[in-house]
């Protein structure tokens, strides 16, 4: 079966100094699936896919969309694909519906003809029609500009942190229209710095620095992580961590969310109670210490500091 | 394949037409600079038009006839016919002037000597000594300037024999009646298409890159060219609009009759809004933010245009380098075959020279900006 | 001074700001308290930005009572400024200018003495890590370090409370976390923390947490006390089933 995006060995340079954001990275995407780019602000996501979207040329390497090669074809891909850029990308001085009629004319469509593909999006934004695009809340905006790049049914589907800056209860929402839309048969690629969002993802890359740390479904990312995890609570963050940190044979421990997380080698043995003695001894109260299933952002923590260490 | 190259064409139609409605809301939406686009013009025509049409009117002026003969009585006439002038005929002793000039009474006087028609017809000239008030040193070389044109023109009017004539000045040969106006509404219609279609053109389109809806366009069936296109095509009406304005306001306003061909004019003025419009387009091209483009087109184009294209100054009197400097300006060429059109109710034959240059200035542009014309985002 | 004679930093009393028909924040009180880590959630559009525009002194209130480090939010806005620390995603630092000048240039803002401002510009480059990168022009650092060095900027000044919208957007999961302990340092040494964030475990690393729901404060409590209320065991989950209801969602 022919790949929806095919990356090979692409790498993308700027300036004088030739900065390097994009350092070599080889994707595959296959046709009909939802592929996150998950990392940080400045880990080159936006150059990616400014090179897959034909909107920039590659230093290295070659890429696909659907067949075509992003230098040569470039024309072929502008038919096909729909783009959604990082940042709020319509006019703000026109209307939702004014915006939507556009660029439904710029793709050689109409709103009605594929209206039942955003209909779902768009019944939201209804309510809301006259008013100015720039008038909209982040929420609303996004789904705007999702409409507007979906509005003529492409293949392929980019979106380049449709989430960021936008509330938890819209990121949820908008990534339940991603789903519907793969039903669809519309192939997504969408990077995001959100690292709870990549279960969302059929498959994802993990990204840093340029680079890909690790591409699989996000199950197997986790599943694959090498170390034992705890999650541990005893009184305050900074004292559990202070604690924490004193103690031998743990290989990182940081705050997540209500907990801490502590990594422990996967060969060590009587950790739980280990760490449990260990904050008691050291004065803390209420002391929880369970195994914790990696998340993510585990994974993503562990690459960073592995790193830098 | 006809019908695939047919749909193509109404697709990139569609397009235009889209895209030209969408340039009209954005323009429209933006009150301010609606304002300032259809202002502007109009302020400047009627400023201009008021300013210097009223700045000599009955002007009061003493004649001190001390020859008080045949020719100083129909000198005076004359001056007082023209509509310049008021002749106050109290008769003063010279010494009496400067009281007159004092109390504001007066803003100038002639003093015409005893033995005027005498010394013409013996020596072939005499001086007659007009005095104004240099206090607004403006209006004081406008008076003389008047002045002098009245009784030269008298000199000649009346069958005075050929060599007492005073060379007469060349600018009043198409403006006899001394008025300002030929001049600047050539130059304020150069001056407003430059600003309109070169500044609003390149900020128009910046803004698109600065936003970042030109990423999305790009990444669309859209081609990059035809975005560019339709870009400038709203501007080209509003000019349009802004040049009949200006038209329509010289001739009922300030009495301004084109004498020359209307539709010439018109298609000259096309000419000339093409060239700033692809102007435009390069600087668009070439900028990156709002604020250079603007400062591209004011301080880069505008300033230099306005300056070397004759409106302001004579380019006759400019140092030698700055004339050769000011061949480059596309208004220096417009300016004059408007006023060949306007004033001197020429025809295509006198100004193809005009337009050759004009129309291969734009080839030129064209040129350019295709050549830097990028089909992808510029890189950081 | 006042500021002496109340525990709390912020009090906020039925603080309202209408525009034209549209209550934008709607009787809005809370008190919050000296040295304390205040989480302030809610979804876009709930009212967020209005109500700190107004803690701010940036804009005045329709209606409702406001004091900041003491100061009323109506007549004083000139001290709250002086007295207050502000970052935001968005705006933080002048990316032209090198790491040295800025700090300088927003030390300078506040009237420190230049003696002052060179020996704790020394201080905060070692203690960032930054010694390497002092000249370098701070466009040219990546996001984490801006916005550490945003929040350190913030703060240069010892105000009594600090403002800080978003501030981890976007930033690498390790980075976020070094930030956070920027801000329990902040907190230790007697700053007020008024915090916004779209990360929800972020909101765990408050005291109190906050959450506005079309233009009103819906809950505020401790997280583990939301927790309980709702009978979860995540802040997603309360947020969620807060904001859910939310009828405001294009405002």
């Amino acid at each position: 079966m022919e790949l929806a995006i095919e990356a090979t060995d692409l790498s993308k340079w700027y300036g004088k100094e030739k900065i390097l954001a994009v350092d070599h990275v080889s994707l595959a995407v296959k046709p009909g699936e939802i592929f996150g780019l998950i990392g940080p602000d400045g880990a080159g996501k936006t150059s990616i896919f400014r090179m897959l979207t034909t909107l920039l040329l590659p230093n290295t390497g070659t890429a696909r969309v659907n067949g075509f090669d992003v230098v040569k074809d470039y024309l072929e891909i502008r038919d096909r694909v729909g783009y959604m850029p990082g940042r709020f990308s319509l006019y703000q001085d026109l209307t939702v519906e004014e915006n939507l009629g556009f660029f439904a004319t710029v793709f050689n469509t109409t709103i009605e003809e594929n209206y039942h593909l955003i209909k779902d999006i768009y019944v939201q934004l209804e309510p809301f029609k006259k008013r100015y695009a720039g008038k909209l809340s982040g929420g609303m905006k996004q789904k705007l500009a999702l409409c507007c790049a979906l509005i003529h049914r492409p293949e392929v589907l980019f979106l380049d942190e449709p989430t960021t800056g936008v509330d938890p209860v819209s990121r949820k929402e908008f990534w339940e229209m991603l789903a519907r839309l793969k039903q669809h048969g519309i192939t997504i690629l969408v990077a995001t710095p959100y690292m709870d969002e990549a279960t969302r993802c059929d498959r994802i890359a993990l990204i840093q620095e340029g680079r890909i740390l690790q591409v699989d479904t996000p199950a197997a990312i986790t599943a694959a992580y090498p170390d034992r995890l705890f999650q541990v609570k005893g009184g305050s963050m900074s004292a559990t961590l202070r604690a924490l940190n004193k103690l031998d044979g743990i290989i990182r421990c940081y705050g997540s969310g209500e907990f801490a997380h502590v990594a422990v080698p996967a060969t060590a043995t009587h950790m739980e109670q280990r760490i449990k003695d260990h904050l008691l001894a050291q004065g803390l109260t209420d002391v929880v210490v369970r195994p914790a299933i990696p998340t993510i952002e585990d994974v993503f923590i562990k690459f960073t500091l592995e790193k830098k260490a | 394949m006809a019908t695939q190259g047919k749909k193509k064409r109404s697709a990139h139609l569609s397009h235009l037409l889209s895209f030209v409605r969408k340039e009209f809301r954005h323009m429209l939406r933006d009150r301010k600079t609606l304002l300032i686009l259809f202002g502007m013009p109009v302020v400047q025509v009627l400023l201009f038009g008021f300013v210097l049409s009223n700045e000599v009117k009955e002007t009061r002026i003493i004649v001190v006839d001390q020859a008080k003969d045949a020719v100083s009585q129909a000198l005076i006439e004359k001056i007082e016919a023209s509509s310049y002038f008021t002749v106050l005929t109290d008769s003063l002793p010279p010494t009496g002037i400067t009281d007159a000039f004092r109390s504001g009474r007066i803003k100038a006087a002639l003093v015409l000597p005893a033995d005027l028609q005498r010394d013409l017809l013996h020596d072939g000239r005499n001086t007659v000594q007009i005095l104004t008030d240099a206090t607004d040193i403006n209006l004081a070389q406008t008076i003389e300037g008047y002045l002098t044109a009245i009784i030269t023109d008298f000199s000649l009017a009346d069958g005075m024999a050929a060599p007492y004539v005073i060379v007469p000045e060349t600018r009043m040969l198409y403006n006899p009646e001394l008025r300002g106006a030929p001049n600047f509404v050539p130059g304020v219609m150069a001056m407003v298409l430059l600003l309109v279609c070169v500044m609003m053109t390149a900020v128009a389109i910046v803004k698109e890159k600065e936003l970042g809806t030109m990423e999305v366009l790009l990444v669309s069936p859209m081609r990059p060219a035809l975005v560019i296109i339709s870009k400038a095509i709203p501007y080209l009406i509003l000019s349009f609009i802004n040049l009949l304005a200006i038209l329509l306001l010289s001739v009922t306003v300030l009495d301004l009759p084109i004498r020359g061909s209307l539709p010439l004019l018109l298609a000259e003025s096309t000419l000339f809004i093409t060239t700033c419009l692809t102007l435009g387009i390069l600087i668009s091209i070439v900028t990156a933010s709002q604020q250079a483009a603007m400062f591209a087109s004011l301080i880069g184009l505008l300033l230099p245009t306005m300056m070397l294209s004759g409106f302001m100054f004579p380019i006759e009197n400019m140092p030698l380098p700055l004339q050769v400097l000011s061949n480059a300006a596309p208004s220096r060429w417009y300016y004059v075959i408007v006023k060949d059109i306007m004033i001197k109710g020429a025809g295509f034959s006198s100004i193809w020279k005009e337009t050759a240059v004009l129309s291969g200035m734009t080839l030129f542009l064209f040129a350019v900006c295709l050549k830097k014309f990028n089909i992808r985002l510029s890189e950081r | 001074m006042s500021t002496t004679a109340t525990p709390h930093s912020i009090v906020a009393d039925g603080l309202t700001k209408r525009f034209g028909d549209f209550v934008a924040v709607d009787a809005v009180s809370f008190r919050v308290n000296k040295g304390e880590i205040f989480g302030f959630l809610g979804a876009n559009g709930a009212g967020k930005t209005t109500a700190i525009r107004m803690l701010c002194g940036l804009s005045i209130p329709t209606s409702g009572k406001g004091t900041v480090a003491g100061f009323d939010v109506y007549t004083q806005t000139e001290r709250i400024k002086r007295n207050i620390g502000y970052m935001s995603q968005k705006f933080s630092l002048y990316e032209d200018l090198s790491v040295t000048e800025n700090i300088e240039f927003f030390a300078g803002i506040y009237g420190l003495s230049r003696d002052r401002i060179r020996t704790k510009r020394e201080e905060l480059i070692a203690k960032l890590g930054l010694v390497q990168e002092a000249d370098k022009l701070v466009g040219a650092l990546p996001l984490g370090w801006k916005q550490k060095l945003a929040f350190s900027v913030a703060v240069f000044h010892q105000p009594q409370i600090v403002f800080l919208d978003e501030p981890t957007g976007g930033v690498d999961p390790v980075t976020r976390r070094q930030f956070w302990d920027l801000i329990y340092e902040a907190a230790d040494a007697g700053i007020t923390v008024f915090v916004t964030t779209h990360y929800l475990d972020e909101a765990e690393y408050c005291d109190r947490v906050s959450i506005m729901v079309d233009g009103r404060i819906a809950a505020l409590d401790t997280p583990t006390e939301l927790k309980k209320q709702f009978g979860t065991g995540t802040m997603d989950s309360v947020f969620y089933e807060l904001a859910r209801g939310a009828k405001r969602g294009g405002a």
